[in-house]
């Protein structure tokens, strides 16, 4: 009873203080906010990629501005680091993608591996799709 | 933000994480830098147009851009929570993410409905 009420006087959440760059002293913790910003990639490729079929909408010319203006040093550079942090955040997603999902076959669990390995098929899969949507025309 | 509606986040998050790592990395390749630097020619304009066309195509997309823009949201929510401790402001945060990620699709789903 005594102890009950000691506990009621406490505080209902303690939030330890973190100095705000407590993650720069060990590579797997750089890892995980570099991860977690592969994010804001994602996104500003997305929007970029719907201004692009945006300008195919408003015809030839609005298309044929949109893809001069890709053409500018700053955005292929800008395009070229976006390529490599998505790619970072496919290869960390699949990685990860046996711990969200458990497959069973029966009653035999699918192994960590397996999952993994089916991620990056799938991948090769679609993005050799997507090469030949794009390129068969040439 | 209470705690009952993160199982709805968190799903939009996974699908967008999941499509965004399949789809992206080789659209990327393309439309920003293989295209631009002449690596390939652009493929021809009524070829792209007709491709972008179908009602599917342009649903896919939508799925594609939304998803991404949650799955942004939802990892951009926590890094700020977590990688600046900005714990203290769980209702402001959430809410721009989320925000943003909603308003995001809407202009998306706008634009492809009128492409």
């Amino acid at each position: 009873m005594e102890n009950l009420t000691i506990k009621e006087k406490r505080p209902k959440k303690y939030i330890r203080p973190m100095p705000i760059f407590w993650w720069v002293h060990r590579w797997v913790h750089i890892k995980f906010i570099a991860r977690e910003l592969t994010s804001v990639f994602v996104a500003a490729y997305a929007v970029i990629f719907l201004l692009y079929v945006r300008s195919i909408g408003r015809g030839p010319d609005a298309f044929a501005d949109f893809s001069e203006r890709l053409r500018v040093p700053a955005l292929i550079v800008f395009h070229a680091v976006a390529l490599l942090v998505l790619l970072f955040h496919s290869i960390t997603w699949f990685n990860l993608a046996p711990q969200a999902m458990v497959i069973k076959i029966g009653d035999r669990k699918v192994p960590g591996v397996v999952i993994a390995l089916l991620n990056y098929a799938g991948w090769v899969v679609i993005s050799a799709v997507l090469a030949w949507i794009m390129l068969h025309k040439q | 933000m209470k705690k009952h509606i993160d199982p709805f986040w968190w799903t939009l998050f996974g699908a967008g994480g999941a499509l965004s790592a399949l789809f992206l990395p080789a659209l990327l390749f393309f439309t920003g830098i293989a295209f631009p630097l002449g690596w390939f020619t652009t493929p021809p304009y009524e070829y792209l147009h007709s491709l972008v066309s179908p009602w599917y195509v342009r649903l896919f997309f939508l799925a594609i851009i939304s998803l991404s823009l949650f799955h942004w949201a939802h990892r951009f929510r926590f890094t700020l929570y977590e990688g600046l401790q900005l714990h203290h402001f769980d209702l402001i945060i959430p809410i721009l993410c989320y925000g943003t990620a909603i308003a995001g699709s809407i202009f998306a789903a706008l634009t492809l409905w009128n492409l």
